[in-house]
């Protein structure tokens, strides 16, 4: 590490005059460690990997990639400093409470992650002869019949990547069937409230989209709906419990109106987490519903991805699910069921989402997270994450707007809006304060049916300890915000950076490297 | 259960500041007839981490790892040695259990290594920008099709016969959809691609064209006169690279003229697992940023001045723009985009350079002694570190008596192609620097065997 870094102490900087006291020549503040871009520190010379053999110069002739890269390299040592350095400026639920509203960040057991490492699934490949993957199979297999008898549905697929492509599964599922009708249905109904990648998904897959209103206690409105409901409404998607908190209670009375229609009804299970062990979403009518391992079952989000979303379908919409998914022989073992033998065995299926077999790293983390809870265990997630969840609507409600607190308890996270803020104050100040206080903000700005929404999810992995500390904490914030405490405004002061200039970034793009 | 804190009293004391009587009251609002009253029955109650991983264990011992004996498949998934550091760093916590940068504050770490994945692949690749990542190589090589759709408003795309049959797979399902029309088949045993075809085949309403490059059969070829080819109809040329560490020996397809160039960057970092998780690599011209799918991180300054990171141009995506969204991709593999970037890092680009000629040396050593096998010779005039065989039979059922003896010797174009009787005596092999002189003997002894 050579190089000054340009983002810390730059000699012109107490140029401009005022001498504050905090600046260090390194930029660093004891462990709050700067750290420069690998393009700043690495050189195109350097590699950290020693190899055996002397290569040739190859005999590629105009193919030959002979100009420059300019990738950087580091030494092994460098490069552990450099990405442990880049870590410590992140926040994570290894620190502490992680409150993102319907992201579900709750522990990530080490043993899933030891699990996950076994040779026998981290080294093998997708495409080795069958019968030297049949313990990868038998994974896949377990984990489908726990996915199935715990969401009491019919059948599930295995493959969708993460939830919106779970989301694209389910609904050309809802394409296929209606066309194996001779149906030609565009419509889908989705509640204001739906995650964004809800309309997303269902304009991808050529559908137009129509809102559905919802009570002013946050629910779907039936009678609305049902008076849009027709020949034209290919389904809805609901997400349930719903993204204010709430569990739909008219669903079934929902999915039993669609049906009579002959739609289809989409549920989005990012929330299946509030209620896993204690409903299952196939009694309540629901045709297809994604679930997102990475939060009802706790594979890590590791920043941003991987997921993992299988989908759970009803006997009507089963025989369109994708290929290639893995059957179990009345022999014994396992076949994989591929185009080769879908004609025979799933002639109806809409087609194939991904290469491979999905995300088998993340099946085999939540198999381990299923069955360390068991069907006990499970169900205790689901209770204790909705009463984490009430407990800390109940405990800030007098000084944050709760703006569905009069609708019943709310399911696994609690919502609240700007009401009653100072003058010139806003939820994204509340969010900043947040983190001077040591935590990760809840989501901001969603759902976008409550203004300001603070949207507060603790998950059951929380101790009461730590939720009294952070309603403390979030008290005392919210009184700053109605008290008109200007330092607010510019929080956080105690974080590696402060506000980040958002809309100067996405005027001036500067996507990569350019030194 | 040892992961949930909250004590019998903890309940309790939380009930009553609630003013709920019981659990049950939380859950008033499930109707009746959908409520369960005890654990679902028929499923094993909770269990010990001692006989969780006793359980996994046996399982995962049911399969043959890639490493427990010679080993030579590719076909769009590579063995490739992972330094031990890469997997340590990927398990620091604050990397393993962060979330979307969404507070970038307290998300530098991933949203400067984002930064640097995205600078490094676009280097690679020989583009002006990349994503910060899309679920695998499949799914990106799908986006790209659709992302061209936008920018030429044409909606026609020309496969090359080359491409992965699964990628060609999964762009079919979505084109079923979207009133995307594809122009695809499957390849033939020849050494040479079919791009000088595909370039005659582009017309005033065609959006894209998409070759793959080292291409399924393991070719490779120059791009530079399809890419003009597409240019001078207003057409876009799309790369689909399933091997990155080709890149380090061969001219990137940016450098060639392609404006996009999606990828498979599993090679780099993240290992086999079994299909998945992977990491989707989505590159472009600067001028096509704004039409890009996924996120994408950007430098900027913050209150005091300091370089930081943002995601930014999230007006393109879902939670903004709902369903005018250039993509409903919302999570990304951001994990495995650490895993390769920090494997990237270590390499440098000496190091990718050293281990691509590695790659290739061994892969044609590798096809100097499998062509000495009697009734078998080599398809191709050039290759990178994968070639097609053509045998005397059948592959398939080669392929299954190889595993017998324990090597696992290519993926046969009967799995990849089934039905296509003309490719059905076509073996894929790959060779990375994994697989040793003595690996290839075994396999060259054992093929002669097989086939005798």
């Amino acid at each position: 590490m050579t190089a000054l870094n340009r983002a810390g102490w730059r000699p012109e900087m107490n140029a401009a005059g005022g001498a504050d006291d905090n600046v260090t020549f390194t930029g660093n503040r004891a462990l709050m460690l700067e750290e420069p871009l690998i393009f700043e520190i690495g050189s195109t010379e350097t590699t950290g990997v020693d190899f055996d053999e002397a290569a040739s110069a190859g005999d590629l002739g105009g193919l030959a990639r002979s100009a420059p890269i300019g990738l950087p390299g580091l030494s092994e040592s460098e490069t552990v400093r450099h990405y442990t350095r880049l870590s410590r400026q992140n926040y994570a639920i290894d620190l502490g409470l992680f409150p993102l509203g319907s992201c579900t960040m709750k522990h990530n057991p080490r043993l899933n992650e030891k699990v996950a490492r076994m040779s026998g699934f981290a080294d093998a490949h997708p495409l080795q002869p069958q019968e030297t993957v049949q313990g990868a199979y038998a994974v896949i297999h377990e984990l489908a019949e726990w996915l199935v008898t715990l969401t009491g549905m019919h059948s599930v697929a295995m493959s969708p990547k993460a939830g919106a492509h779970g989301e694209l599964c389910g609904i050309l599922c809802i394409k296929a069937a209606l066309e194996a009708r001779g149906e030609d249905r565009r419509v889908l109904l989705v509640p204001e409230s739906a995650h964004g990648t809800n309309p997303a998904t269902a304009a991808f897959a050529g559908f137009s989209v129509e809102d559905i209103p919802a009570t002013s206690e946050g629910r779907v409105d039936l009678a609305a709906l049902k008076a849009r409901l027709g020949p034209d409404i290919a389904g809805v998607m609901i997400t349930n419990p719903n993204t204010c908190g709430l569990f739909e209670r008219d669903m079934k009375a929902i999915s039993d109106a669609v049906h009579a229609v002959g739609g289809y009804v989409y549920c989005d299970g990012a929330n299946f987490n509030a209620i896993v062990g204690r409903v299952r979403p196939g009694d309540l009518g629901v045709d297809a519903m994604h679930i997102n391992l990475h939060k009802t079952f706790s594979t890590p989000h590791g920043g941003g991805g991987p997921g993992s979303g299988p989908v759970v379908l009803s006997e009507a919409l089963a025989p369109f699910a994708p290929l290639p998914f893995v059957a179990k022989q009345a022999e014994g073992g396992f076949r994989l069921i591929e185009e080769e033998s879908a004609d025979e065995q799933h002639p109806q299926s809409f087609g194939r989402m991904t290469a491979f077999h999905g995300q088998m790293g993340m099946f085999t983390r939540a198999l381990a997270y299923i069955l360390s809870h068991g069907a006990d265990g499970l169900k205790q997630v689901a209770e204790d994450a909705v009463l984490n969840a009430n407990y800390l609507l109940r405990s800030l409600d007098d000084v944050l707007d709760a703006p569905f607190g009069a609708s019943g308890p709310c399911m696994h996270e609690a919502l609240f809006s700007d009401r009653g803020l100072a003058e010139g104050f806003s939820t994204l100040d509340i969010a900043k304060g947040l983190i001077d206080e040591g935590y990760h903000p809840m989501t901001v700005y969603f759902p976008l049916v409550v203004h300001g929404a603070m949207l507060v999810e603790p998950t059951e992995t929380e101790s009461k300890a730590v939720l009294d500390q952070f309603i403390g904490a979030l008290r005392s914030i919210a009184m700053r915000a109605k008290n008109g405490d200007p330092a607010l405004k510019s929080a956080p002061h105690f974080a590696p950076r402060a506000r980040l200039d958002e809309t100067g970034a996405a005027r001036k793009p500067v996507l990569a490297w350019e030194g | 259960m040892r992961y949930l804190p909250l004590t019998p009293d903890d309940r309790s004391a939380m009930l009553a500041t609630i003013g709920a009587a019981s659990i049950d009251d939380l859950f008033a609002d499930v109707p009746a007839e959908a409520r369960l009253d005890g654990p679902i029955a028929g499923l094993p109650p909770h269990a010990s981490e001692l006989a969780v991983e006793r359980h996994m264990g046996a399982l995962a011992r049911r399969n043959r790892a890639a490493g427990d004996g010679p080993f030579f498949l590719g076909a769009g998934a590579y063995r490739h040695h992972v330094p031990a550091s890469v997997d340590h760093l990927i398990q620091r916590g604050e990397f393993l259990t962060a979330y979307t940068p969404y507070q970038p504050e307290i998300a530098q770490g991933t949203l400067q290594m984002l930064f640097e994945f995205q600078s490094q692949v676009a280097r690679l690749l020989g583009t002006d920008v990349a994503n910060a990542s899309m679920y695998d190589g499949s799914t990106a090589c799908w986006e790209a099709i659709v992302m061209a759709r936008r920018i030429t408003k044409r909606a026609k795309a020309l496969l090359s016969t080359g491409v992965h049959p699964h990628y060609r797979s999964v762009a079919r399902t979505m084109a079923k959809y979207t009133g995307d029309v594809l122009v695809d088949g499957d390849p033939a045993l020849e050494a040479g691609t079919d791009w000088a075809a595909l370039a005659a085949a582009i017309d005033k309403d065609t959006s894209c064209v998409v070759v793959q490059y080292p291409d399924i059969l393991g070719r490779i070829d120059d791009m530079t006169a399809l890419a003009e080819a597409c240019q001078a109809a207003g057409a876009l040329l799309i790369a689909v690279v399933t091997e990155p560490v080709a890149l380090g020996l061969i001219k990137a397809p940016g450098e060639m003229g392609a404006d996009i160039v999606v990828g498979e960057g599993q090679s780099l970092g993240v290992g086999l697992q079994f299909g998945g998780p992977y990491v989707g690599l989505f590159a472009c011209k600067a001028k096509y940023v704004r039409q890009m799918p996924g996120r994408l991180c950007g430098e900027t300054v913050d209150a005091n001045g300091k370089r930081g990171f943002v995601l930014t141009l999230s007006t393109r995506e879902q939670h903004i723009r709902r369903e005018k969204a250039t993509s409903n991709i919302c999570t990304n593999s951001g994990l495995c985009a650490l895993a390769f970037s920090i494997h990237m890092t270590l390499l440098g680009e000496a190091g990718l350079r050293r281990l691509a000629a590695i790659n290739h040396d061994r892969a044609k050593m590798a096809a100097a002694e499998l062509a000495k096998v009697p009734g078998v010779s080599v398809m191709n005039d050039s290759f990178f570190n994968e070639f097609t065989l053509l045998l005397p039979a059948a592959a398939r059922p080669v392929v299954h008596t190889l595993a017998e003896k324990d090597i696992l010797g290519g993926v046969s174009l009967g799995r990849l192609f089934p039905g296509n009787d003309a490719l059905a005596n076509g073996l894929v092999v790959a060779v990375t620097e994994t697989v040793t002189e003595d690996d290839i003997a075994a396999f060259a002894a054992a093929l002669k065997e097989v086939l005798a």
